[in-house]
């Protein structure tokens, strides 16, 4: 087993070649990538530089910035025992990026509730139902313009309660 | 004798033309009945969250809720007369509390656990129900995060005040 610097060299050194960049930061390596790059990033890491693990996938919604949302995939890799953070951002018109479950199939349930949580598209994930929300919640309760007193209740409350901010 | 029809007048309790005497009567049987109930009161421990925790604390032996009645808890709504709500009830979980407490055949009590089933303590968001009382009929709150073990007590106990004091439906004039 290599020790982790190497690993990162390595890896730096064959992400390096697209768009984007890379650093190590607090012991992971970082990749900001372009939204196309994606994908081929992460076939990379997966079948070239062993990562065989897909750890989550989730946003972080920056607003007044633009673009707006950066999404985070984190990968680990059983074999060399390090981790990789590839992230990369995209514009509130079109918050869209391709979906890996083609590669991993424990994308598909993070990837769906990223998609309830934050809005994000997940290009090629056929299946972006609810998971933790329900059917016919409005809006996406993670992005910070969401009220905090926003309800919406499956059961009509009995008479006497309101009901917090419609929005 | 005269030959006059004698009339039993059908009525329930509380209605006008009631005698005296049989309001006596009728408060010894709610009292009666009341004394029964408070002290079998089989709970339905509806647990979501940490403050099963306590629950679990609180129905063990050093506890002993058995002394009230209550320690016994049934599986099934409708073996059961008390609904404890225990923990933080989100909007998504809420049809399924609703149903269980219609599935409780009458006469029926509820708990509200810790301050999340309560008010929803210090959720204040999307997800979390703020206050079972929204949704159902709560007879006694319970505070805290979690409640201690003596607060769940005093709550029973309350709650067996209240079930003696309440006028129970069974007793008509014709009980
Ligand atoms: S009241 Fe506190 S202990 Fe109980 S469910 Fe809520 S957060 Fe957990």
């Amino acid at each position: 087993m290599k020790s982790s610097a190497e690993v990162f060299d390595r890896i730096a050194s064959r992400l390096s070649d697209r768009e984007g960049e890379v650093a190590v930061s607090h012991g992971i390596l970082v990749a900001n990538l372009a939204p196309g790059g994606v994908l081929a990033a992460a076939r990379l890491l997966r079948d070239e530089l062993g990562f065989d693990v897909f750890l989550d996938v989730t946003a972080v919604d920056w607003p007044g910035q633009d673009p707006r949302f950066e999404v985070v995939w984190h990968f680990y890799s059983t074999s060399h025992k390090v981790r990789v953070r590839v992230k990369t951002r995209v514009p509130e018109s079109n918050p869209s990026v391709p979906s890996l479950t083609p590669l991993y199939g424990s994308a598909a349930f993070m990837e769906r509730e990223c998609h309830e949580m934050y809005g994000i598209g997940f290009e090629g994930n056929a299946d972006l139902r609810p998971l933790l929300l329900y059917e016919g919640f409005v809006g996406h309760p993670l992005r910070k313009d969401y009220p905090k007193e926003r309800e919406q209740p499956l059961v009509a409350y009995r008479p006497g309660f309101e009901l917090g901010e419609r929005g | 004798m005269s030959a006059e029809r004698r009339i039993i007048p059908i009525e329930p309790a509380g209605s006008p033309g009631k005698s005296a005497a049989f309001e006596y009567i009728s408060t010894r049987k709610d009292e009666l009945i009341g004394w029964a109930r408070k002290f079998s009161i089989f709970p339905y421990p509806f647990v979501t969250a940490c403050c099963a925790m306590e629950f679990m604390a609180v129905s063990s032996t050093p506890y002993d809720t058995d002394r009230f009645g209550a320690a016994l808890p049934r599986f099934s709504p409708r073996q059961s007369d008390l609904l404890m709500v225990v923990g933080t009830v989100t909007h998504k979980q809420a049809p399924i509390l609703l149903k269980v407490w219609e599935q409780m055949c009458e006469p029926k009590w509820v708990m509200a656990f810790g301050v999340c089933a309560t008010s929803g303590g210090f959720y204040q968001n999307y997800a979390a129900v703020p206050g079972i009382d929204r949704i159902l009929p709560v007879d006694v709150y319970i505070p805290g995060c979690p409640p201690r073990p003596e607060m769940v007590i005093d709550g029973i106990m309350q709650l067996q005040d209240k079930i003696a004091r309440q006028k129970h439906v069974i007793v008509t004039k014709d009980f």
